[in-house]
């Protein structure tokens, strides 16, 4: 029944009109990234690498699909979860100002295996968007750019990773990328159990997101305490595997601190829509 | 009570609070197979609260719910295969066309449903060729002529109608009565419906409780319990003073009520309408027409006044 119940998911899903904004939204903005690079790259990597040159003299195919990619995902995966919560957000609470949950719920199936159908049906939605933004990054760009090294800058400076040094970083942080999202989706699906529209897990995901970030970004020493447990502190770990040496124990936290808030959200997603009275 | 006295559906002192409002105070009542059970009473006196409830879509806060004879919260998944349902009104995925939508829901059933069950059951609500459509384009006596289809997918023993003809015109009320009445006569179905509208329920239950204020009023046979009450029976008569006189004859007194027109509105049981026929007959008093007022109205707000 539990694999049913996901099939079902996955086709309401599907159908879903808004399930398609994301993919659209994505198209369009990583169209108009590789347009952009196409016709002004050589400007912006010349703008990046200024600072480096009295130093450092560039050879090869700087603006390669590989860079490219590196910079999309930079940019759009903080803007990722918005598109993800708009389906995550709404698959429970959609079920109730829709009216179906009433319907779904005198089925012959626990709340708790809808639920993870559900749950498992938003993973996969995640896991297209992400796809299919590594497919247009990553593909479209070689196509586009070609490939090369890649030059990464970051904190501690200027990065040169070789291309056969690549596919398993670019693997790894799609991976700890999926992560990210994937407790985005959590954090979605849990608040939709307490609310009864669609609107308000939607806008509570983006809310606490931007608070998280806020608090993140803040050089307070009270909150520089806490920030280190914040998820959206982790949501950017994806790019540590693109560092050199790699900080493997950095890693490692994220990720267990991601894991720790996926199962503690779903324990409150459980509980609570186990114990909801069904009003709607 | 119906052919088996087999119970199917028996709720006991069933109490449900919200804080400090308590939506149902103490109902019990008792549904029996092949019965079709009216569910009576006003709005807000605790119907839907107690539907749910029975679909595990509430938790009780007391009481003691069995359906086929098994406890509601330890068999959920067991009672719930045997019931097809509609909770106020029947919603479905908009984006979805009908087929897809009894399919979603066949699928979550428990039993193995076919294309051409869907299709088959599509029939018989009357929505043959419009399988395809969205339901974004359906009326609402079609959403619920669905609803009625996915209610009966799974081949359900019991059927539970929430206020099915709510928002409906007079034709889909109609229809909708006389699928409910194909159910149990064609399908042998057992189904427990929750109405306001008395009229229904007296057209087409066997059975029926009546609850107010979230307490159990009165159940029992709805023939039984409405032939207990006396009548205002109107007679159409040519000659309404000797009438009068051949009134004052009889044993009961006071009977008369008062006149309308040529009529006389008398205060009398069911089984003393042919006596006072026959009694203007033998003297030659021309009787026009005879019409029972009594209605499941009057015996409704009799009982919750009270």
């Amino acid at each position: 029944m539990f694999w049913k119940s996901t099939y079902n998911e996955f086709l309401k899903i599907a159908a879903k009109p808004r399930s398609y904004i994301g993919v659209g939204a994505i198209t369009l903005i990583v169209g108009i990234i590789l347009f952009a690079m196409k016709v002004d790259g050589h400007n912006f990597i010349s703008f990046v690498t200024q600072p480096f040159e009295q130093s450092l003299s560039f050879e090869g195919k700087i603006l390669n699909g590989n860079l490219i990619a590196f910079i999309i995902l930079q940019m759009l995966i903080i803007h990722v979860p918005l598109l993800i919560a708009l389906v995550t957000g709404d698959l429970v609470s959609g079920e109730g100002a829709m009216g179906t949950i009433r319907l779904l719920l005198t089925k012959p199936i626990s709340r708790t295996s809808i639920l993870f159908s559900k749950y498992l049906a938003g993973c996969a939605y995640t896991l297209i968007i992400l796809l299919w933004l590594v497919f247009l990054a990553l593909v479209v760009g070689k196509i586009i750019f070609g490939t090369g090294d890649l030059m990464v800058l970051n904190s501690e400076g200027l990065v040169i990773l070789q291309e056969k040094d690549l596919a398993w970083r670019f693997l790894s942080g799609f991976s700890m990328a999926f992560l990210s999202l994937v407790m985005i989706a959590t954090l979605s699906l849990t608040l939709s159990c307490f609310s009864e529209n669609s609107i308000g897990p939607i806008v509570s995901t983006m809310a606490i997101i931007i608070l998280f970030t806020i608090i993140g970004t803040l050089d307070v020493p009270v909150l520089q305490k806490i920030q280190p447990f914040l998820f959206t502190t982790h949501m950017v770990t994806w790019r540590n595997f693109f560092e050199d040496p790699l900080p493997v124990d950095k890693i490692i936290s994220s990720a267990i601190i991601l894991f720790v808030h996926i199962i503690g959200l779903l324990a409150i997603a459980v509980y609570k829509f186990n114990r909801k009275d069904i009003l709607a | 009570m119906s052919d088996s006295e087999e119970k199917i559906v028996e709720v006991k002192h069933l109490v449900k609070h919200y804080g400090k409002f308590h939506a149902v105070e103490d109902v019990s009542f008792d549904v029996f197979r092949g019965d079709v059970f009216g569910f009576l009473g006003p709005n807000g006196a605790g119907k839907s609260t107690t539907i749910r409830t029975l679909l595990s879509l509430i938790k009780p806060t007391k009481g003691e719910i069995r359906l086929f004879g098994k406890d509601l919260i330890k068999n959920r998944n067991y009672i719930l295969q045997r019931i097809g349902c509609i909770v106020e009104k029947p919603d479905f995925y908009k984006y979805l066309s009908a087929e897809k939508n009894i399919e979603i829901f066949a699928r979550l059933s428990g039993v193995t449903v076919t294309k051409s069950k869907v299709h088959e059951i599509i029939e018989f609500v009357g929505l043959k060729g419009r399988e395809k459509d969205k339901l974004g384009g359906f009326s609402h006596g079609m959403k619920q002529r669905l609803g009625i289809a996915q209610t009966l997918i799974h081949d359900p023993e019991l059927i539970i109608l929430d206020e099915p003809t709510t928002g409906l015109d007079p034709q889909g009320i109609i229809d909708i009565r006389n699928l409910i009445l194909q159910l149990k006569n064609e399908r042998n179905k057992t189904v427990l419906l929750s109405s306001h509208i008395l009229s229904e329920i007296e057209l087409i239950a066997n059975r029926m409780v009546i609850i107010s204020k979230g307490k159990t009023i009165v159940q029992g046979s709805v023939s039984e319990l409405l032939n207990a009450q006396e009548l205002v029976v109107s007679f159409s008569v040519d000659n309404i003073e000797k009438a009068k006189q051949l009134l004052g004859s009889l044993p009961e007194k006071n009977i008369l009520d008062k006149i309308e027109d040529q009529n006389l509105l008398l205060h009398i049981s069911q089984e003393r309408i042919p006596v006072i026929n026959k009694l203007f007959c033998d003297n030659d008093i021309n009787v026009f027409s005879i019409e029972a007022k009594r209605k499941l109205e009057d015996y409704f707000l009799k009982l919750i006044n009270a």
